[in-house]
């Protein structure tokens, strides 16, 4: 074993030399004499798990996120603060507000998913939106959607929640920020982090030409970004990653650019940090990435790693699709564009070549006059893969003509396509329901949906054409049209 | 003379006593559920040398096994044992009530996620790399996969049983109106937190302690000795508490135990079997689902004449629980509704899937849902407005008060009163037509509204499950142990045997501790299940309380010269005639004078009796009954929806702990609207299920629940029968209400047709079922207008 992880826990900083780079974090703490995380699914779906990573923002601050520790690697949390619910109260048994309002509202029954429940609640108290007065109910079920509970109905944890949102004050981990920052930052490297054990290793450069070098002479290497699939491949699967390379550290590929007319957004930033900027820029792809994952899966879960990854029901292409997206790809720093639409060849097969990885992907922007919008539809809203996705950007030419109507789908074949049957129904018809029925029928010439566990062939098409009936309407603004709307 | 003192000396220890009974006390374990310090089965610590075990699952529905090749499993890192059922030493055939629950395939796999080998290592890690190393050849046969399939072929595990009230045939085809129909419901995985898990450890002499998490401890020692071949006596079982039970924990843990028992037998190592999410949703029993005919006949007011029903619930591949959970179906298919003439007949469908298994209401839900969307049918088929046909078919009235099976329902008035209120309370009647004016104007989006009731038989249908024992110890210093037959699941059993206890001896409830469910301290115990956790040990510690304060009273009249109606127990302490002593200083006194302070409870219910031979009896003590009012908004053009409202109100009269019984009201009611909409198990065309993990299963989130939720406890009328403290059970009953969520999305899709055409919406309602009901409805809808036009 060479390299060791670093990280601060239970006041002090915790130095790991002898643990495989799979070992999840959770197994890590229950072996470790910290039992409070507990598993209940192992593939970052049910939240019981959840524990809060504290890092150094820009501003010197501290900042907490909540992430799944059922399929986060120990080596991705060098340098960070790593919270459980053990450490919540106070030496004195004192209890930490969020578990007095979970105590004082009944909300636990079997007790199973508190702990990650506890958590989650503190790491959205410490978001500063509290503080601030401004959570809304929206925001505290986005920010539980990722912590299932079996016994309670959630109606207590959501009262305790608003209990303790309301009232929201410096709590002794503010108190204690200056130390835990100074603990922090006596734990930051310069270099890169190299840590190997037996045959397995595990690398996290810190510079996208370090990233280059290392890919490029370990082409079979796994990248991992958030690990929110790459996890579940270890615990899911057993599959054995001999190298893996951390994506995260990579100062550039946290990079986004904000441009007038396009966003490039790094392959390392994650959802959540994404999400601001979407939320300014491009609100649409906000309103979706919400529903992407949960609040523990978007702290560590990237755009970069849907794309790569490129599963059909990726949630995130067909709005890509749409806006014509294109990714810059980096090879032993040798950089190229791809459009997106020529980067998958079939089922989880994409056009990178051994040491090639996605640096940053390019948005362009809706122009003035062009509509844009994309759904996601599922058996449950939140916290769910998608059965369908889709995604539509709209251009009208003077006369209320469809000069262009660009539409992306997920969900509907072995990766997320276009629909150009559909697109060339449309093109130059007019934008008018007559005209979307009559060319509806050209999607089952794009699609022959499968019928699987998340939903039928018939259903699949069906709401395939009915989300176009919804962007038409959506466009025209003839009604109140869907339930986000009727709920305001 | 005892030191006794005066009232007056006393001040301080003398107060009114914290957390006796009808009160809200947090949970036993609250504050230690909020900072992770509950210990469950997992968090133990282990034993040096302790092992882990993997399971290899069967990937076939149904096949024999050719052979095995175990070399390459037996050979990788760690593993010490590879174990198979020609190694169980004594029978490894754990089927209760009958045979056919094999704990590990014995020539024969008969589901897809069947146990066929279990592999021992150093890591659990190892454990599992080694069980896929495993080779099994199959050989496949033909598979019965549906309940529909096995009703047709004639495959069940159980003969069939019916109920019969008069000539229900006749009164069907006699009456004004009659309707046919069927409907598929669906099952429900239990999917509570924590997985399935099992800590054996070696003792002397081949004893065995086993850490279960299970609600039925003496089952999973049965099954470890009967595995072992080994008398029970050598054979301790304890749980502390589990991540939920639901009634998956029921029957379950028992082959959990015993293949790590079995293990820990054949290593002499102490040896932990925790399964994976997949594997415990693959390989362990969910709830029934079930196919249900039904014809009926009824009048022009939607009154029911006569009913015959066929309940087909899909038993899986052995007996296990079914005949229970099927006869409730058949209990409860008359809900809460007076059935003058019936046919009622239950089929215990065999298939080659998982044996399905207890799940929280244990087939009434399916008797209920069956029932409901019968009256729901009525109601549209007449134009009626369901609650009205809801209301003329209530128990109550002159002659209307018996069930199908012959019991008397003794207070019916109370369904009236409940849906009086909620009707009130909800305001039923301007909702309706505010959603139907909403509708009118709103071509994508539509709402529905549905009242549903529930009315619960609360005993076990096996009579000698109604029993239950406790144990308590008093110390010298006051304190107090309680020990239950009852298992803690997150239902707060043990905070209301504390309150009772507390109550009874009249003590702050922080002085009464109740520990872990153990068989060596309370044998023989029946499962924490039937609602009826409470009922039965909360009258058992009730009892075993009084054998100690009745010797104390004893005692004290004599030690303190008075006579035993002078003696009494308040604020924490203890008045004898003239002296006044805290408990603590009645404890020790009593000690040395040599008076016991440790009795046993034993109870059983009374009045109930079941003749299932003749079908006649009183199987239940008594009903537990609540209604709810949920509205539903849908989106035509997807399917999706949510509920913008729901009112519960179940009665909860002379509760233990109204806190704690909101909780299991709440709980249970969106448990229930789980079960009947995002819920949805799906297995392939080869048996094999496709939704086992939550990334595929999708339980009730936080957003699930309706945004404005209003749940009440009705406290009128304490329990009319002799319950602890009055109080009624409900684990179970709520569970129910939850349908009212279905009924209100096929209302929603009935106003797609205007209310004017039938819709078929089986359960779980998923966002596709919805929309494809929406679309025949609208398919319908267009043939009729183009019916009347071309006429």
């Amino acid at each position: 074993m060479t390299g060791s992880v670093r990280f601060v826990l239970g006041g002090r900083v915790v130095e790991v030399r002898d643990a495989d780079p799979t070992t999840t974090v959770l197994n890590w703490l229950r072996a470790n004499g910290r039992p409070g995380s507990k598993e209940g699914c192992a593939e970052g779906d049910c939240g019981a798990c959840t524990v809060v990573l504290g890092d150094l923002a820009a501003d010197g601050r501290v900042r907490y996120r909540a992430v799944n520790a059922c399929i986060l690697f120990l080596p991705m949390i060098d340098g960070k603060l790593l919270l459980t619910v053990e450490d919540l109260a106070g030496e004195d048994g004192d209890l930490h507000p969020v578990q007095a309002a979970m105590v004082d509202r009944h909300a636990s029954q079997c007790g199973f998913c508190t702990p990650g429940f506890v958590m989650a609640l503190f790491a959205l108290g410490h978001d500063g939106r509290a503080a601030a007065g401004g959570l809304t109910d929206g925001a505290i079920h986005d920010a539980l959607a990722g912590n299932l509970c079996r016994c309670t109905g959630y109606r207590p944890i959501l009262d305790a929640a608003r209990a303790v949102m309301a009232e929201w004050a410096e709590d002794r981990f503010d108190r204690a920020e200056e130390g835990i920052a100074t603990l922090l930052r006596s734990i930051q490297r310069d270099g890169p982090l190299a840590v190997t054990r037996g045959s397995a290793s595990f690398h996290a450069p810190r510079s996208v030409d370090e990233l280059a070098a290392l890919f490029a002479a370990h082409p079979n290497a796994t990248l991992v970004a958030g690990a929110t699939d790459v996890g579940l491949w270890v615990t899911k699967q057993g599959r054995s990653l001999p190298t893996l390379i951390h994506l995260a550290r990579v100062r550039e590929l946290h990079r986004i650019g904000e441009g007038a007319e396009a966003l490039e957004i790094g392959a390392a930033v994650t959802y959540t940090d994404l999400l601001p900027v979407l939320e300014r820029r491009l609100p649409e792809l906000a309103a979706l990435v919400t529903r992407i994952g949960a609040a523990q899966v978007r702290n560590s879960g990237t755009l970069g790693g849907n794309v790569a990854n490129g599963s059909p029901i990726g949630d995130s292409m067909p709005a890509l699709l749409a806006l014509g997206a294109s990714l810059v790809l980096n090879r032993g720093g040798v950089r190229r564009e791809l459009p997106l639409e020529g980067f998958y060849h079939g089922y989880r097969k994409n056009d990178l070549k051994p040491g090639e990885f996605v640096e940053r992907i390019r948005i362009p922007l809706p122009r003035d006059g062009q509509r844009f919008a994309t759904w996601k539809v599922s058996k449950r809203r939140d916290q769910d893969i998608s059965a369908v996705c889709a995604a539509f950007l709209l251009t009208l030419d003077g006369e209320g003509r469809v000069a262009e109507l660009r539409a992306g789908y997920g969900g509907m074949a072995a990766t997320p396509a276009r629909a150009p049957a559909l697109e060339a129904a449309l093109a130059g018809q007019p934008w008018t329901a007559d005209a979307v029925t009559a060319a509806l029928p050209a999607l089952d010439q794009d699609f022959r949906p499968m019928t699987d566990m998340r939903a039928g062939d018939r259903y699949r098409a069906l709401v395939a054409k009915n989300l176009l009936m919804r962007f038409l309407l959506h466009t025209t603004g003839a009604e109140l049209a869907s339930l986000e709307a009727a709920h305001g | 003379m005892a030191d006794g003192g005066t009232i007056a000396r006393k001040e301080g220890a003398i107060h009114p006593i914290r957390g006796g009974v009808h009160r809200g006390i947090e949970h036993e374990s609250a504050r230690k559920h909020v900072m992770g310090a509950a210990v469950y089965t997992d968090d133990i610590p282990e034993l040096p040398g302790t092992l882990h075990v993997a399971v290899r699952l069967s990937e076939r529905a149904h096949a024999r096994i050719l052979g095995m090749d175990l070399s390459r499993a037996k050979q990788a890192p760690g593993v010490r044992a590879v174990l198979i059922h020609a190694d169980v030493p004594g029978d490894g055939d754990i089927g209760t009530i009958q045979r056919g629950d094999p704990i590990l395939a014995d020539e024969l796999v008969t589901y897809a996620g069947q146990a066929v080998v279990a592999v021992a290592a150093d890591t659990l890690l190892q454990a599992r790399a080694a069980a896929r190393l495993v080779d099994i050849y199959y050989e496949d046969l033909p598979a019965v996969l549906t309940a529909e399939a096995a009703l047709e072929k004639g495959s069940f595990v159980s003969p069939p049983l019916t109920f019969r009230r008069g000539d229900a045939a006749a009164e069907v085809a006699g009456a004004p109106h009659r309707l046919t129909g069927t409907l598929e419901v669906g099952g429900q995985d239990h999917f509570y937190l924590e997985g399935h898990i099992a800590y054996a450890i070696p003792k002397e002499d081949g004893d065995l302690l086993v850490h279960s998490s299970t609600q039925h401890p003496a089952e999973v020692q049965h099954a470890v000795a009967q595995v072992l071949g080994r008398p029970m006596h050598g054979i301790a079982v304890e749980c502390r508490r589990m991540g939920g039970g639901f009634g998956g924990k029921e029957s379950q843990p028992a082959q959990i135990a015993a293949i790590a028992a079995m293990a820990a037998n054949a290593t002499k190592r102490p040896v932990k079997f925790r399964l994976d999410r997949d594997d415990d949703m693959l390989m362990t029993g969910k709830r029934h689902d079930f196919f249900v005919r039904y014809d009926v006949g009824f009048d022009d007011e939607g009154r029911i004449q006569g009913l015959e029903m066929d309940l087909a619930g899909r038993c899986g591949v052995s007996l296990d629980l079914s005949n229970g959970v099927v006869d409730r179906a058949m209990f409860h298919a008359d809900n809460a509704y007076y059935l003058p003439a019936a046919r009622v007949t239950g089929h215990r469908c065999k298939t080659n899937t998982v044996s399905n298994t207890a799940f929280r209401g244990f087939g009434g839900p399916q008797g209920v849902i069956a029932i409901e969307h019968v009256v729901d049918e009525i109601a549209r088929s007449l134009g009626k407005d369901p609650l009205d046909v809801r209301r003329v078919n209530l128990y109550g009235g002159p002659g209307r008060d018996t069930t199908h099976y012959g019991m008397p329902v003794e207070e019916p008035e109370i369904l009236a009163e409940l849906m009086d209120r909620i009707e009130r309370d909800g305001d039923y009647r301007r909702r309706r037509e505010e959603i139907d004016a909403f509708n009118a104007r709103s071509p994508v989006l539509k709402k529905g509204l549905a009242v549903t009731p529930v009315k619960f038989g609360i005993s076990f249908t096996v009579k000698h499950l109604n029993q239950a024992a406790a144990l308590v110890h008093v110390y010298t210093d006051g304190s107090i142990q309680v020990n239950h037959g009852g298992t803690e699941m997150g239902q707060g059993i043990h905070t209301k045997m504390a309150q009772i206890a507390a109550q009874e001896f009249q003590i702050d409830v922080e002085r009464v501790r109740v520990t872990a469910s153990a068989t060596d301290k309370v044998p023989n115990a029946p499962p924490t299940a039937a609602s009826a956790g409470t009922d039965l040990n909360g009258m058992a510690v009730r009892i075993a309380v009084g054998t100690i304060r009745d010797r104390l009273v004893a005692f004290l009249a004599q030690h303190c010269h008075t006579t035993p109606d002078k003696v009494e127990f308040r604020d924490n302490a203890v008045f004898a005639g003239n002296h006044a002593m805290t408990f603590a200083e009645v404890a020790k006194l009593a000690y040395l004078n040599r008076v016991s302070l440790s009795s046993t409870g034993h109870y059983a219910t009374p009045k109930i009796w079941w003749d299932r031979e003749k079908c006649e009896g009183r199987p239940f003590f008594y009903f537990s009954c609540g209604v709810a009012v949920t509205e539903a908004l849908i989106d035509t053009l997807t399917g999706e929806y949510s509920f913008p409202r729901a009112d519960v109100l179940h009665d909860c009269s002379g509760t233990i702990n109204p806190a704690i019984d909101l909780g299991q009201v709440e709980g249970a009611f969106v448990q229930g609207l789980g079960w009947v909409t995002s819920e949805e198990l799906w297995w392939d065309g080869e048996g094999r299920l496709r939704t086992h993990a939550p990334s595929t299963y999708k339980i009730p989130t936080s957003r699930s629940l309706p945004e404005d939720f209003r749940v009440a406890l009705y406290t009128d009328r304490p329990n009319r029968e002799d319950t602890v403290f009055r109080s009624k059970a409900i684990g179970e009953p709520p569970l129910m209400l939850g349908i009212s969520a279905w009924l209100a999305l096929k209302d929603a899709v009935a106003a797609v047709g205007g209310h004017r055409l039938p819709v078929r919406l089986d359960a779980p309602a998923t966002p596709e079922r919805v929309l494809l009901a929406v679309e025949d409805v609208k398919a319908r809808d267009m043939k009729a207008r183009m019916g009347a036009a071309g006429g």
